[in-house]
This record gives structure tokens, sequence and C-alpha cells, in this order.
């Protein structure tokens, strides 16, 4: 067992981990952070994304040791200060940007590393920067206008043909 | 996964050291071996995590002029700090995911050779050297048959130095899927030639087209690209058979070429 401290949310946190203990364990098992999903646990389909030092990365395919001592944020992290939905989260429920619900998380941490690196983003450049996340309910039109509506732009009427 | 300790290292020459026990095994970004491991088609006794060795990390231009890039250099990385060689630049930004280029690393692309990644085809493709903690190692030297390379156990690639050619471009045919190159084609322009390496393609990893090299070298426009090449000996599976990604070599040589700047 190897002793992890990092911070999640804000919040410094430490733990006994095993070297196989992968970080989604540790935020999901560890910390009851089960806002995290595991869709396929094989790095496909974006369930687990979260943020480890600013970067969006896929929990399932990184081990809770290599996450000592950095900064990680997950969706628990995500509203703002006073507990309402941030303006990513906002545009998800005003534009039903989520069916089952299952991909949501990774969907929104996603999307906020999008928004950090490129404010206004392109219809186009949403549908690739999304590429890493599956919505099984095939739902991409309204997560795709979510995200513009988020990033203060026209959201098109029809997201696609 | 089978249990295993994990060591994280902050220095090349402590990473070596953990390598030196039996059933060790070094871990870049992990996107391809934890995979593995989940699937339990490896069982080290120790991995050797190489994220935090700072000294193996960033771009920078070398004396000579070429791009050299830590192993430990993420694929993101590249794609934002490679500007002065915009192909190779083009290709790490398009691997994978976003995600999985906030971790995959140039090292690990190339130490694992997989017969379909995109970093072999630019490697081969400018001629690079591979740097390892021990000694530097020609790219037409270092890629020996798909997942082969030239590597001693326990070596570490430490960085990677590509000349930088006049023009160049990655053209990648992606497998619908899984997004991976079904064949990929990397063609450079230097002023003593020109370097086209193909991945995804051949049963024997990635490989220099050398007639596509002689044409483009007299003359270096999508036409001169001659016919496709023999199929066989090319990979043939549920995706597409030889004879379709030998055509495809050609048809991405074309693009490749008519996109270099």
């Amino acid at each position: 067992m190897t002793k992890v401290t990092m911070t999640v949310n804000g919040k410094s946190v430490s733990g006994e981990v095993k070297g196989n203990t992968l970080l989604t364990e540790f935020l999901r098992d560890g910390l009851r952070l089960t806002g995290t999903h595991v869709g396929c646990d094989t790095s496909q389909c974006g369930a687990c994304v979260v943020h480890v030092n600013g970067e969006a990365v896929k929990s399932c395919t990184m081990f809770a040791a290599e996450a000592d001592g950095s900064e990680v944020k997950t969706i628990e992290g995500m509203a703002n200060a006073d507990g309402s939905l941030n303006v990513i989260q906002q545009a998800f429920q005003d534009y039903h940007g989520l069916q089952c619900g299952f991909c949501t998380p990774g969907m929104v941490m996603s999307a906020a590393a999008l928004l950090k690196d490129n404010p206004k983003p392109t219809e186009a450049e949403v549908r690739d920067y999304l590429e890493g996340n599956i919505c099984r309910c095939t739902g991409y039109h309204n997560i795709v206008r979510a995200i513009m509506a988020a990033s203060g732009q026209d959201v098109p009427a029809v997201a696609a043909e | 996964m089978y249990s295993f300790d994990i060591q994280r290292p902050t220095s090349v020459g402590d990473a070596v050291a953990a390598l030196g026990t039996d059933e060790a095994l070094p871990l870049g970004g992990g996107q391809t071996l934890i995979p593995t491991l989940k699937q339990r088609l490896s069982a080290p006794s120790v991995l050797v995590s190489l994220s935090g060795i700072a000294e193996m990390k960033g771009v920078c231009t070398g004396d000579d002029g070429a791009l050299c890039i830590g192993g430990g250099t993420t694929h993101a990385t590249v794609a934002k700090e490679a500007s002065v060689y915009p192909g190779l630049a083009a290709l790490a930004g398009n691997i994978g995911d976003p995600a999985v280029r906030n971790r995959g690393t140039i090292g690990g692309s190339l130490a694992n050779n997989d017969p379909s990644a995109c970093y072999p085809a630019a490697a081969l493709g400018s001629g690079a050297t591979i740097v390892t903690n021990t000694r530097s190692i020609a790219a037409d030297d270092y890629f020996q048959g798909m997942f082969a390379t030239a590597l001693n156990e326990g070596e570490i690639i430490t960085e990677v130095r590509f000349p930088v050619p006049e023009k160049s471009a990655y053209m990648k045919f992606e497998q619908p899927a899984s997004r991976f190159a079904l064949v990929g084609v990397f063609v450079a322009k230097y002023a003593d030639g020109v370097r086209v390496a193909v991945t995804g393609a051949s049963e024997e990893g990635v490989f220099r087209w050398t007639e596509a090299e002689a044409a483009l070298s007299s003359n270096f426009s999508a036409d001169a690209v001659p016919a496709a090449p023999s199929g066989d000996g090319m990979i043939s599976d549920l995706h597409g058979s030889g004879a379709y990604r030998a055509h495809l070599v050609a048809v991405m040589t074309k693009r490749a070429v008519a996109a270099a700047s």
C-alpha cells in the first residue's frame, strides 16, 4: 500500500492505495465521490473524465498513485459556490443535454476543459473535442447545443443535419 | 488487474535502477499499458511510472536546429508546442481523443510501436533519432516489426530528436470505430530528399515506401506518387484487405503531398 495525498475539489485528502488502484476507484470507493462514472472501463467512453492539474483525463486509465500531489476536480466540484449549477451544468439542463444522464459527468468535465482552452468553439470544434465521450442514448445534438449555449454563442435551432 | 507495486521516480537514474528488478515494466502515459493490464495480458511485479520525471518532459530546439521532445512529453503538449514542425504538431493533435492526448506520451508510443500508431510514422518519416538513457538510435534502425523495437529491457526513451523538414504532412485514414490509423502516411521534404513512412498497413509495422521517396525527391507533387504498392504483406482483417490497404497507401501519400506545408 502507498499513501497518496491530493487536493480534490479544493480539499486536501489522503488515503492508502494499492499499486493497481485506479484514480476512478480512489474517487468513487475511497472518497465516495460517485458522480464520476465508469462506463466502459476501457478508456473509450469518457464517462470517467475528471481534471488533473486542470487537464481532462480518463480516470479509469490513470493510477491513483500517479495523481499523488495533484489537483483533481470532479463533477462534484463543478457547481457554483452557492450550490447552484454552473453555466455548463445549467446549459445542459436548459437544452436537455442528457437523457439517461450516465455520460453527463464526463461530458460536463470535457466541455469545461474545452471552454477553458477555447472559449468560443465552433460547432465542429465541439463535436471534434467530444470524440472521446460516448453517449449511449445518442443525445449528441442537445449536448452540442448546450455547450454552444454555455459558451455564450448562438445555439443552432437544428444542431446537425 | 493482477497486483503490483507502483514506483514513481523523479529522475531517469532512479527509474533505470527501479527497472533493474525482475518483472518490472516502465509506465509512460498508460493509455495502452493500463488497458493491457486490465485484460491481464501483462503481469509485472513492479510498474515504474515515468510521469514524475521532469527532465523527460518538454519541447525545445537543439543546437543543430532539430526539434527535441522529451520522452515523457504528452501528445497534447507536442500539439501545442511543436509549432516549428507543423506536420508533427498536427499529427500529435489528432492521436486518440483530448483526454488520451493529455496522458499519452511520445516515448510510450514509440516504445510500444503499435503497427497502427501515428508517432512511428513521424519518427521514421523524419529520420528522427531516438535517444535513450544509454545511446542514440537512428529511426531506420529502431523499428523492428510489429511491437518490436531496438530497445533493450529496462531501456528508457528520454528524448526524440526530429530534423525539421521544409514541408511535411501526415494523412490518416481512420478506422471509424477505433480511430486508429487503418493507414497513415507521413511525408517530409528535406533539402536532400523526401521521406515517406507508412503506418497501419504492413504486417512488418511501420515502413518507408522507397519508390515514392525516389519519385517525390525528383518531383514533389501528388501526380508523381507511383502506383500503389503490392498488397502482399499488408495487414488483412475485417476492416480491410491487404489490397485495400495498399491502395490507401498511395491515396494517403498523394493527399499528404498535396497538404504538405
